[in-house]
């Protein structure tokens, strides 16, 4: 197949777009600690942009995509290795750069998870352990077509399961290692700087315009309608989270509107190139209302998920993964499968949660020993008196503001 | 030579600094401050959990004038910062027993 100029443009500048997504998330997620603990938290974002695109030119793009296994690659496209060829109607490379925004940003996501106590040097060695043991393995399983459930036929359009179902379990798995903050529970924590949030909210918002519709590959209808429903996901689960809020506790809030569009573009990001019409609004409604409803039973089982990654991305990456076992609609894309309400039956729905499971139990599992066997070598968690001074100045000898 | 205190809402202390201005004081120091008095705090809600926000934010004024215009200063401060609610803050007076001007090595009322 030659390569088309549209199509090549479309995912080089949606590459550029999911880049952006992980500075984005640094301060939706900055915002939100307190401020002794603001450069901890940008740092281990950034630095995500650091390691991982290291190890996904090294050996993650080969691991993923290289080779004929079903379970993992190989290290035929170690380094770059024989990369210059097209695939489909793209340069390969244009697929490696897309797909490696991709990597960077999933081991951050569970950053929100361990804020204001998880040691630099533990971080830098659990991203990259978990990259190569979890994140790329998943990626194969998923996305490449030797991989074990895309031939099944489960379908994840930009990374349900194989990003936020993956990173929210595995930030579940390190909580459960890293234990609760000082003073959880006892003590207020409330965000520092909410308009970083919502700034991040709308750099993330913005950013996953590439991740989805450039998730089609193509500058095609497909990728339109992606761009279409990844919006309408996004406004509907704000609308969504604050109706229930406002019922609830009273007051419609910035973080809930913030909250709620993330965890409409979580739920809509399996969904995206799969679905048409008023499936997004639906999609994207019901993820509002459920992230909201799962956070509140945080409190119940006291593990300190301090960001809240379980409730919006665990769940909304759930929710859309299922989901499309219902709405997916080949009439929208036909190298899609018909959901249970379109007149596929329930394959696909069984596909889907196969598929969810999967990922869930693998990476559960995968990520609660590499955790621990950080935990019991080098130790997971700063101390208690570096955790009362704050990453800030225990980790990196900065402060974020000079008084 | 009194030091008046007077801590106050923040957005009370443009209208406060220019009746005194308007009374011949010529200096004053503000900081920005966080307590909490009978007014209390106020609760706020992030993602569902209510934190209790003991702490109000205040501006705390200090200045030092000649005995003979504390009471012309405290009456201005209360007039001007008085909305007739509660946290409307308070004023108190001390007494100065030295005061020097670094540049000149004044002392004194001379020093105010």
């Amino acid at each position: 197949m030659t390569i088309d100029t549209g199509d090549t443009a479309w995912v080089l500048i949606s590459a550029a777009l999911v880049l952006f997504m992980t500075p984005g998330l640094a301060f939706f997620y900055g915002g939100m600690v307190r401020s002794r603990h603001v450069l901890g938290m940008l740092m281990q974002n950034i630095f995500s942009m650091g390691i991982i695109s290291v190890l996904w030119s090294a050996v993650g793009y080969s691991l993923a995509f290289g080779g004929e296994g079903s379970l993992i690659g190989d290290f035929s496209h170690a380094f770059l290795a024989d990369t210059s060829g097209a695939s489909g109607s793209i340069p390969t490379l244009a697929f490696v750069a897309f797909q490696m925004m991709f990597a960077v940003i999933t081991p951050a996501l569970i950053t929100g998870a361990t804020a204001d106590r998880l040691k630099f040097g533990a971080y830098a060695v659990l991203i990259s352990v978990w990259a190569l043991l979890v994140y790329f393995p998943v990626a194969r399983w998923v996305w490449n077509e030797n991989g074990w459930i895309f031939s099944m036929g489960a379908l994840d359009f930009a990374g349900g399961a194989a990003i936020h179902i993956n990173a929210g379990v595995a930030a579940l798995a390190v909580v459960l290692v890293i234990g609760n903050r000082v003073g959880h529970g006892a003590e207020p924590m409330p965000p520092h700087n909410l308009p970083y949030t919502v700034l991040g909210t709308g750099i993330l918002w913005f950013g996953w315009m590439g991740f989805n519709a450039g998730s089609a590959l193509a500058a095609s209808g497909v990728a339109a309608q992606a761009i279409v429903n990844t919006h309408l996901a996004a406004a509907a689960g704000m609308l969504g989270w604050l109706l229930i809020e406002r019922r609830i506790a009273g007051h419609a809030t910035t973080l809930g509107a913030a909250s709620g569009a993330v965890a409409g573009l979580v739920a809509i990001t399996p969904c995206a190139g799969f679905v048409g019409g008023a499936s997004p609004l639906i999609i994207g409604g019901i993820a509002g209302v459920l992230c909201y409803a799962a956070l509140q039973l945080k409190a119940k089982f006291n593990f300190d998920d301090s960001l809240d990654v379980i409730a919006v991305h665990l769940i909304g990456g759930l929710l859309g993964t299922i989901l499309l076992g219902l709405f997916a609609d080949t009439s929208v894309n036909e190298g899609g499968v018909d959901g249970l309400f379109y007149g596929g039956g329930a394959e696909l729905l069984i596909d889907q949660t196969v598929a969810a499971l999967a990922v869930m139990a693998y990476s559960f599992v995968v990520t609660f020993i590499i955790a621990k066997v950080i935990d019991g070598t080098m130790g997971l968690r700063i101390d208690e008196a570096a955790e009362r001074v704050g990453l800030d100045q225990s980790q990196h000898a900065e402060s974020a503001y000079q008084a | 030579m009194r030091l008046i205190t007077a801590v106050i809402k923040p957005f009370k202390l443009d209208e406060v600094k220019d009746a005194l201005k308007s009374n011949g004081i010529t200096g004053m120091t503000a900081t920005e401050v966080r307590g909490f008095g009978r007014q209390g705090g106020h609760t706020e809600t992030y993602r569902g959990a209510e934190y209790q926000i003991d702490f109000v934010p205040k501006v705390r004024l200090e200045l030092v004038v000649e005995e003979s215009q504390v009471d012309l200063v405290v009456d201005t401060i209360a007039n001007a910062a008085s909305t007739d609610k509660i946290g409307d803050g308070k004023i108190w007076v001390t007494a100065v027993e030295r005061i020097v001007r670094i540049r000149t090595g004044e002392e004194g009322p001379s020093a105010i």
